[in-house]
């Protein structure tokens, strides 16, 4: 079925060629980090880890449009996500790809991975984390592919994938839990210490995951064959209302109780995040606008008449994955480094090298993303 | 017979040692008596007559005879060299620390309460590894290659190490740095009896189990003249505990139950002799 995707007209070819060249450029950045060491990006003794794992922790929440998609098709048999459900196991499968890539780039001494599999050890939380998410990669890969198989001969899908499915659901639940564990079971990073952790990961991913497949889907609508249909759209949309406020509502139970607990350690992030802390503020632009986008992206999502507007509807996505994404893929990851644990503020920006890298990531999961999903419209074109 | 690094490394200090002793060859042994004579332990390490052990090696240290910069100096310049670290100056990202000055705010952060003596918010602690009891470092590595040795110190296996730096979000006091870059161009003096480090990889104070290894207390111990005592915590004995029980130390945030193996007498209770 790959050779789908080595038909396409001008626009798709410019689109791949695109994302190669971002590719090239995110990996000569690579090499240039691979020889010197990770001195350069913007990490430091204090701050030491930056963008790569914030985007890793991002991009497993992402990976949850294919659960919200495959609950209400696989086990209330919404029909009218049997056409989507696999673009949303397809945006699975790139970030599940993505989120290695960003673990990996961030290894001081990556040809020594392997190690985790040659010493497993299972009090470290990294190692099921590596578990869960290689085997949500292989079960959205296996479900999608096969599914698609057997669209191709018109055939239903074979009784295993039905298992598969099943068993993939609570797998989703796991990636962010475990990807929350890394950070929430942590005594020296008040910040992260927070039993709900685990629900505001689910929550800001059942949020970002489908609004991503929506303006994904909204896309394929323009430049391609597949015309998402309007009840599916609206689905989609009422699950990132819901699970947004669900995810905001989390946030201020954790304001709530550092502010009126009144204790130091546990405000300090916050404060950092929003007004700064000793005079620093790198953040704090970030947490206002994600702050205000998290808002307005809520209020177009929970209001009819702008829901349902289709002209509206790609902004509204926009404005919660753009929030989740300032949350999760910027401040949750940067804020727990402060203060540090002496007290200070030592700030982080990243390098140009290192945004070149985070760059050259995503346009190898949008690479994979394009081919995957020509795929499935080159499979479904044959069959029209 | 297949040795883990981490065991032949510590073949190789015992062997270090105890040269001539069971582990070379009988001609060489015949031609130069043993130094040290060596034994075997449980797991089959080469193990120096001379090496000290102890159930829970722990540290005190009486800031109150840490009086002028030239103290502190000292002790930071013999740790320095005898563990090759680079010097990248004091405001780089990149710096490597394995123990370093810090002024009571910092090292207690927490704990800084407005109405201190001024002797005490005006001491300044040399702050290191902890060597904790419950290391949340070694429970998050996910290689082992930061791990607890049966005398509770925990050490680093820099070859087997990846680099994911999650020990560095997971301790509660910063004691531990990154290789950002190469090390080695930084070293000033390189010592040939402890290893250099690579790129990419964890390291911090490790009580200096390569010199336990050889009957001699950690360098820093030995060069602050009388201002930091090292010995068995299990054992009541020992120097350690002895002045634990007759002065009030304090550890550094104790709340969070990893149960550091440093102590600090503060505000002058004074050791003694």
């Amino acid at each position: 079925m790959l050779e789908k995707a080595l038909s396409g007209g001008k626009r798709y070819w410019t689109w791949v060629v695109f994302l190669l060249l971002l590719i090239l450029a995110g990996f000569l950045a690579y090499m240039r980090q691979f020889e010197i060491g990770l001195g350069v990006t913007g990490m430091s003794r204090d701050v030491s880890w930056g963008l790569y794992i914030a985007q890793f922790t991002f991009l497993v929440g992402v990976a949850a449009s294919a659960v919200m998609v495959a609950i209400p098709f696989y086990l209330h048999d919404y029909k009218n996500f049997k056409e989507i459900v696999i673009y949303g196991e397809f945006l699975a499968v790139s970030c599940v790809v993505m989120c290695i890539l960003f673990i990996f780039v961030d290894l001081g001494q990556p040809m020594r991975i392997m190690n985790v599999i040659l010493h497993p050890t299972p009090h470290s939380m990294m190692f099921w984390d590596m578990c869960v998410l290689f085997g949500y990669l292989v079960l959205n890969f296996v479900i999608g592919w096969t599914s698609l198989g057997a669209e191709r001969k018109g055939f239903p899908h074979p009784h295993w994938v039905k298992v598969l499915t099943y068993i993939a659901i609570p797998w989703a639940v796991s990636i962010h839990t475990v990807t929350a564990f890394l950070y929430s079971g942590l005594p020296a990073r008040a910040f992260w210490l927070s039993a709900i952790m685990a629900a505001r990961f689910l929550a800001s991913a059942f949020a970002a995951g489908p609004a991503l497949l929506v303006i994904f889907l909204l896309v394929l609508r323009k430049v391609s064959s597949f015309k998402v249909g309007k009840e599916a759209l609206q689905a989609l949309a009422k699950i990132v209302a819901y699970a947004m406020i669900a995810n905001v509502f989390f946030f201020l139970l954790e304001v709530f109780t550092a502010f009126y607990s009144r204790i130091p350690e546990d405000m300090a992030a916050f404060q950092y995040l929003f007004g700064g802390l000793d005079g620093k503020h790198n953040l704090v632009p970030f947490m206002w606008t994600a702050a205000v986008l998290a808002l307005l992206g809520i209020a177009l999502l929970v209001i009819p008449r702008t829901r349902k507007n289709e002209g509206v509807l790609p902004f509204a996505m926009a404005a919660v994955f753009i929030a989740a994404w300032l949350d999760k893929g910027v401040n949750l990851i940067l804020a727990g480094f402060v203060p540090n644990p002496f007290g200070q503020v030592i700030q982080y920006a990243p390098t140009a090298t290192e945004l070149m890298i985070v760059v050259g990531v995503y346009a190898i999961g949008l690479l994979i993303l394009t081919v995957l999903y020509k795929v499935v419209l080159g499979v479904r074109e044959e069959r029209a | 017979m297949k040795i883990e690094r981490r065991e032949f490394l510590k073949l190789g200090a015992a062997v270090a040692v105890g040269l001539g002793g069971g582990m070379t060859l009988d001609v060489l042994t015949k031609a130069k008596p043993a130094a040290a004579e060596t034994t075997t332990d449980a797991v089959g390490t080469k193990v120096s007559s001379k090496a000290l052990h102890a159930k829970r090696w722990a540290m005190v240290i009486d800031a109150s005879k840490f009086k002028t910069e030239a103290d502190f100096r000292r002790v930071e310049e013999a740790c320095v060299k005898a563990h090759n670290i680079p010097d990248f100056g004091p405001d780089s990202k990149h710096q490597i620390k394995w123990t370093w000055e810090e002024p009571f705010t910092r090292t207690f952060y927490g704990v800084d309460d407005p109405y201190l003596p001024e002797a005490i918010k005006k001491e300044n602690f040399p702050v290191m590894c902890n060597h904790c009891e419950n290391p949340p470092c070694v429970r998050v590595c996910p290689t082992q290659a930061t791990f607890k040795r049966p005398d509770g110190i925990v050490g680093m296996d820099y070859h087997r190490c990846i680099g994911c730096r999650f020990c560095m979000a997971a301790c509660p006091f910063g004691a531990r740095s990154f290789n950002f870059v190469d090390p080695r161009p930084h070293i000033k003096d390189i010592n040939p009896d402890f290893p250099t480090r690579t790129k990419g990889v964890v390291e911090k104070c490790n009580f200096c189990m390569e010199r336990l290894d050889q009957g001699l207390m950690p360098v820093c111990v030995e060069a602050s003249n009388g201002a930091m005592f090292f010995g068995d915590l299990d054992d009541p004995t020992s120097d350690v505990r002895k002045i634990l029980d007759t002065h009030y130390a304090i550890r550094r945030k104790p709340e969070l139950g990893t149960g550091p193996s440093v102590f600090y007498l503060v505000g002058g209770g004074g050791a003694g002799a």
